[in-house]
C-alpha cells in the first residue's frame, strides 16, 4: 500500500542494451535486444544457452580496487546504477544523509563470487576462502554497499522474492518517506550469470532451450518456449511528491502484493493483486494507458497473465507491452528496470516495443510490438516470481490531475 | 630474525583487498593504520590469512582483531614464524 505518493526523481540503468539510463532508453525504443550466446563462461553443454548479457562495462575506474576485490559482479553493477541514480536526482546535495535510505531487491546474491569460493574451499580448503566471501554473496549486500558509498544511513532494508521483490522494495521505501526518511534509493540489480546460477535457473524450468536469438523469448507469442536470462537492472531515487514537484519522472501511486500456493489457481492471486494495486493507487482500469507486463514468455504462464488483463481491463484490449523482451528475465532486477522504463515512457509520452513477438489474438491484448507516440498518464506494472511471488505497482505522470483531485 | 617485511604484507594487501586510486601504498604503509589506508577489518583478515597460508603458519582471528598497522601484521606472523621454529 503506497500512503503519499512518492515521486521517482533518480533513475539508474545497466542492462544487456544500454550501461547508463539514456542508453538504454534510446535502445529500448529503437527495437534493440541484448540476447546471444552465453559469453562470461561456457554455457554450450548447458540446455540453454542464451542469455541478456551486460556487455562493455568496466566498473573498476569508478569503484576503485578495494571494491572490486570485495564484490560481486552484480553488486559492481548496482553501484554503477546506484550511483548513477543518486547524481541524476541530486540527493547528496538536497537531503541529509541520515535521512537517505536504500531499500534494494535481490534474487540470490552473489552466486559468481559464491562459486569461486566454494570452489577455493573444496579445491584448496578453507584457509583459501576469501574473508569476503562473508558478506559478497548475501542478499542485503548491494543495499549495504550502496549505503555505505553514498553514506545514506536512514532505514534500509532488503527484500527477497524472487522477479516480483523490486515492486516491494519501491513499495517499502515509499512506507520509509511516509515514516521520516526524506529519499530512498531502490529497485534491484541482479545477475547470476555463472556455471552455478545456470544450473539453477535451468533445473528451475521455465528457461528456453531455444538456440536463435530472435525467437527464443517471445511473451503471448503462440510459440513462447520460455525465458532467456539476463543481468542487469535498475535503481531507482524516490521522494515525497510534495518535495520533488518539477522534478519527477512519475509517482509511484499504487502497489498490492500477493502470492500463489501450489493448490491455488494463480490467476485468482494475479486478478486481485493487480485490482488491489489499482485500488490502492484509486486509479479506474479504463483509466490505465499501457501494462508493462510480466510476460513470463511459456504459453501457459502468458495466458495466465492475459486472462487476468482481459478480466481487469474488459474488451477493450489494454495496450500491453514487455520491455525485457529485449534483455530477458533479469530476476530481481527485471522489475526494477520495468518501473524504470515506465517512468521513461511516462516522461516521453513513448511506448516501447515487444521484440520479436507475435501476439496470440486468443489473448485479446494489444501487444505494442513498434514503437508507439502518444501521452501517457498511468501505466501498470506487473511481475512475477518463482514460486508464487506476485506483484504489482501503478504509476502516474506527474503532470497527471485524476477527475476530482 | 624476521622473515616478512612490509613489502610483503603490501603485497597481499593489493593481492587481497585491492587498492584504490589515490592511495600511495609506497609511503602509508609503514607510517598509516589500516583504516587510515582505507582498510576494514575484513581487509587486515583477509591479509592475515593471505599471509599465513603463504608461510604454513596460522594468526588466530582474536590476534588479528587488535592488529592495526601494516607492521603490526607484519610482526603478528614473524613471531607466529618463530613458535613454529621453536615447537
Amino acid at each position: 500500500m503506497i500512503r503519499e505518493p512518492a515521486a521517482i526523481t533518480g533513475i539508474g540503468i545497466v542492462s544487456p542494451i544500454g550501461n547508463d539510463r539514456e542508453a538504454h532508453w534510446i535502445a529500448q525504443q529503437k527495437g534493440v535486444h541484448g540476447i546471444a550466446a552465453v559469453e562470461r563462461f561456457d554455457a554450450s553443454s548447458y540446455a540453454s544457452t542464451l542469455a541478456g548479457e551486460v556487455r562493455d562495462l568496466d566498473p573498476a575506474p569508478a569503484l576503485g580496487g578495494r571494491l572490486m576485490s570485495s564484490t560481486d559482479w552484480m553488486t559492481q553493477m548496482s553501484l554503477v546504477a546506484a550511483a548513477e541514480a543518486v547524481a541524476d536526482s541530486g540527493i547528496a546535495e538536497r537531503h541529509e544523509p541520515g535521512r537517505c535510505g536504500v531499500f534494494t531487491a535481490s534474487t540470490a546474491g552473489g552466486y559468481e563470487f559464491g562459486q569461486r569460493e566454494l570452489q577455493n574451499l573444496w579445491s584448496r580448503g578453507p584457509k583459501y576462502v576469501s574473508a569476503y566471501q562473508s558478506y559478497a554473496w548475501f542478499y542485503a549486500v548491494n543495499t549495504g554497499q550502496i549505503s555505505i558509498r553514498h553514506g545514506f544511513k536512514g532505514h534500509s532494508g532488503v527484500v527477497v522474492a524472487d522477479a516480483a521483490g523490486a515492486l516491494d522494495a519501491l513499495a517499502s521505501s515509499a512506507a520509509h518517506l511516509h515514516h521520516g526518511n526524506a529519499a530512498m534509493v531502490s529497485g534491484a540489480v541482479d545477475g547470476t550469470l555463472c556455471p552455478w546460477g545456470w544450473v539453477a535457473h535451468v533445473a528451475g524450468g521455465g528457461t528456453t532451450s531455444a538456440s536463435d536469438p530472435e525467437t527464443a523469448y517471445l511473451p503471448f507469442d503462440p510459440r513462447a518456449s520460455g525465458a532467456v536470462v539476463g543481468e542487469g537492472g535498475a535503481h531507482l531515487v524516490l521522494e515525497r511528491a510534495a518535495d520533488a514537484t518539477g522534478r519527477a519522472y512519475a509517482l509511484l501511486v499504487g502497489h498490492a502484493s500477493g502470492f500463489v500456493r501450489s493448490s491455488q489457481d494463480p490467476t485468482t492471486v494475479l486478478r486481485r493483486v493487480v485490482e488491489a494495486a489499482l485500488a490502492d493507487a484509486d486509479v479506474r482500469p479504463d483509466r490505465i494507458d499501457l501494462v508493462l507486463a510480466d510476460g513470463a514468455g511459456t504459453v501457459a504462464a502468458d495466458a495466465d497473465e492475459a486472462a487476468v488483463l482481459r478480466s481487469v481491463f474488459g474488451p477493450r484490449r489494454v495496450p500491453v507491452t514487455v520491455p525485457k523482451a529485449a534483455v530477458g528475465r533479469l530476476q530481481a532486477g527485471g522489475a526494477a528496470l520495468d518501473v524504470a522504463v515506465a517512468a521513461l515512457a511516462l516522461r516521453d509520452g513513448l511506448t516501447p516495443p515487444t521484440v520479436h513477438s507475435q501476439v496470440d489474438p486468443a489473448h485479446g491484448i494489444d501487444l505494442v510490438t513498434e514503437p508507439r507516440a502518444g501521452s501517457l498518464n498511468s501505466v501498470l506494472v506487473v511481475a512475477r516470481g518463482r514460486g508464487g511471488f506476485v506483484s504489482a505497482v501503478v504509476l502516474t505522470s506527474p503532470h497527471h490531475h485524476p477527475e476530482g483531485a | 630474525m624476521p622473515v616478512i617485511t612490509l613489502d610483503d604484507v603490501k603485497r597481499a594487501l593489493v593481492e587481497g583487498a585491492g587498492v584504490d586510486a589515490g592511495v600511495d601504498l609506497e609511503r602509508g604503509i609503514a607510517t598509516l593504520t589500516f583504516e587510515e589506508l582505507g582498510y576494514d577489518s575484513l581487509a587486515v583478515l583477509e591479509t592475515g590469512l593471505r599471509l599465513g597460508r603463504e608461510n604454513g603458519v596460522e594468526i588466530d582471528d582474536e590476534q588479528l582483531a587488535d592488529i592495526e598497522t601494516p607492521q603490526d601484521l607484519a610482526d603478528a606472523v614473524n613471531q607466529a614464524l618463530a613458535e613454529a621454529a621453536v615447537a
